[in-house]
């Protein structure tokens, strides 16, 4: 302590400079969070002001006449709730099965003597470089007859190869000692699995569940591409997608009227501005309220994968 | 340490283990004493040839006149028509230019913001508002592109778009503008619009190379009476070169792979000549008008090119004696 006290002082020394210096450096990063934070900020004013007040304009950090009425309508609508319930459902269902399933094979590919372990390991990081590209992926998912059904969104990305690595990358930190003394207690792999490895890898386990959670949250293409004609499959983000390909539209030309006939206007108490500011709001906050606590987890688990991989 | 010596002990006791495992066992052997390794990942690699090998062989419908109303096996063959084709399409070598253009955009913007961003915020002192800038930072990139893209055009729009109103006010326009009809500046919106969302994720790894600096440099620097400047020019800089190679030769790469979502949702009509890339292209030619050999052709060309750029960065990093991807 006494020590960085020292060094601190002596850094004051170095004169006008760096006072300058630091002035410019935190008011432009004051600045770069303002930027960072304000449209959602703004978007969350407008969600809570009245829908024909918010068409004025002015509306920038507080509602100017504050409503639930953009809430009450956007869960009034039953398309609305249940494409909620289905963003729910995938995000639980695929980033348990695909964590679970990507530390399996981790676990397997981390164990010097597994007869296997070059190859499948080759197998997979392989995949990393090449794809078969969107036409034969979609034929393939048609052939195995997934589309229009739930399972679409949790098979096809089940393991992703840059989580394989991080959680390879943890599992081979773990002291040898304690698979080889297990094993001398008779214990089999999959139970070491289950109560040694799994336990201790706590930690990356975390960092890569909030990865796929929030790629299974944030997904729409695979929806659009392969469940779009299945209305009870929609997710949030692909109704608030269309909501927003509706506004794009109407840019071009067509009248505002005409376009968001179908964006459910139909209470003149909501406007499609109001609609999509409270979609967006419900889209983001989940994801807005888990990340920061994860924050210390997935700094790591990403310079893990970045060095190994 | 405890359980280490237990190990030891019990070794003494019966030695047979430590022998079977040291004697060289068969292949088959030791494959029938690792059941439960194999029952783990056997799986996971049945699902890794369906969905990951066998697209790979649908690369053949680029070459055959594909109807999906035949059978994959009963296709008629027409060798590089569609590549002819795609070489002579004038819409082909738009997409072309605009996702080289946007992706070189998103690439030089991407790095220099991300390294600018680190370095500042490594010169920060004060734990807490360093931590609250990196939260914050981070934010954007975990939202959707939908919500991205919704943010964006908002922010753009002609009545209460924010950026607007304060580029009025700074008297640096003098009415608003449309940005997102302005299809000239299509390519920019892009490009910031990605920085926005990407650049507090992406000095996560530059921040974890700065800690790997050694402090006794700094503070030699400190007696020596370094300003800050010429501590990040000297020290900082040169200490985030290894990582910064690494990272460009794996992004060029992806010269190709200029992102889909940000022009797709942020695409319109008036737009199009400059949003439009080659994924958009594929999607368009392939699920729209349902011609999947001509889409399945620019995706091999997409990834050919791309492989050929991944090599040659790396064997370039290579004779220069730089850290490389493999």
């Amino acid at each position: 302590m006494a020590q960085r006290r020292f060094f601190k002082a002596t850094r004051h020394h170095s004169g006008v400079g760096d006072y300058l210096f630091d002035i410019f450096n935190y008011t432009f990063l004051v600045l770069l969070c303002v930027v960072m934070l304000y449209p959602f900020l703004n978007q969350l004013a407008v969600s809570f002001n009245e829908a024909s007040d918010s068409l004025r304009g002015g509306i920038y950090l507080w509602p100017r006449e504050f409503t639930w009425a953009n809430y009450k309508h956007v869960f009034g609508e039953a398309s609305i709730v249940n494409s909620f319930f289905i963003s729910v459902l995938r995000t639980i269902i695929g980033t348990l099965t695909s964590v679970l399933g990507t530390a399996m094979v981790a676990y397997t590919i981390s164990r010097k003597d597994f007869v296997l372990k070059k190859f499948v390991t080759i197998a997979f990081v392989l995949t990393m470089y090449f794809n078969g590209g969107l036409i034969p992926n979609y034929l393939l998912v048609k052939e195995l007859n997934l589309l229009d059904s739930f399972w679409v969104y949790i098979v096809p990305g089940i393991i992703g190869v840059f989580n394989l690595i991080v959680i390879r990358s943890f599992i081979e930190g773990i002291p040898e000692s304690l698979f080889e003394s297990a094993k001398i207690d008779g214990a089999g792999d999959f139970t070491i699995f289950i109560k040694i490895v799994l336990p201790l890898s706590l930690p990356v386990l975390a960092t890569v569940s909030l990865f796929v959670a929030v790629y299974q949250w944030n997904s729409w293409f695979d929806v659009f591409l392969y469940n779009s004609s299945s209305a009870n499959l929609s997710t949030l983000q692909y109704e608030l997608m269309k909501i927003l390909q509706n506004s794009n539209a109407s840019m071009s030309g067509k009248t505002a009227a005409d376009a968001f006939s179908n964006a459910n206007a139909s209470a003149n108490m909501v406007s499609p501005t109001s609609i999509r500011a409270t979609m967006t709001i419900v889209a983001s906050l989940p994801i807005i309220m888990v990340y920061p606590f994860l924050q210390k987890y997935f700094v790591k688990g990403l310079t893990l994968g970045g060095v190994k991989g | 340490m405890q359980i280490g010596s237990k190990a030891a002990v019990k070794e003494v006791i019966n030695p047979s283990v430590s022998i079977s495992t040291k004697t060289k066992k068969s292949f088959f052997q030791r494959m029938m004493s690792q059941k439960a390794l194999l029952a783990m990942s056997l799986p996971f690699l049945v699902w890794l040839v369906i969905f990951k090998y066998i697209p790979l062989w649908g690369w053949s419908i680029a070459f055959q006149d594909f109807k999906p109303a035949r059978s994959l096996l009963d296709q008629e063959w027409i060798g590089l028509e569609h590549f002819k084709f795609l070489f002579t399409d004038d819409n082909f070598w738009r997409v072309l230019r605009n996702t080289i253009g946007m992706s070189t955009i998103n690439l030089v913007l991407g790095f220099v913001t991300a390294i600018g961003l680190a370095l500042l915020i490594n010169e920060i002192r004060h734990i807490r508002f360093k931590k609250s800038v990196q939260t914050i930072s981070y934010l954007p990139h975990f939202i959707s592109w939908v919500v991205a893209a919704s943010i964006v055009s908002y922010s753009l729009s002609l009545e209460n778009g924010i950026v607007n109103i304060v580029l009025v006010n700074l008297g640096i326009i003098d009415e608003p503008i449309l940005w997102l009809g302005k299809e000239k500046w299509f390519w920019v919106i892009n490009g910031l619009t990605e920085v926005w969302k990407n650049v507090g994720w992406n000095t996560i790894i530059y921040l974890a190379a700065i800690t790997m600096i050694d402090p006794e440099q700094y503070e030699a620097a400190d007696i020596d009476g370094a300003s800050r400047f010429q501590r990040i020019k000297h020290i900082t800089l040169p200490s985030l070169q290894p990582t910064i190679i690494i990272l460009l030769i794996m992004n060029l790469g992806y010269i190709l792979e200029s992102g889909f979502e940000a022009q797709y949702l942020l695409g319109n009509p008036m737009n199009l000549a400059y949003s439009e890339n080659l994924d958009i292209y594929v999607l368009k030619y392939g699920m729209s008008m349902g011609n999947f050999s001509l889409a399945t052709a620019a995706g091999i060309f997409k990834t050919v090119v791309s492989f050929i750029f991944l090599f040659t960065a790396n064997h370039i990093a290579k004779r220069f004696g730089q850290p490389r991807l493999f």
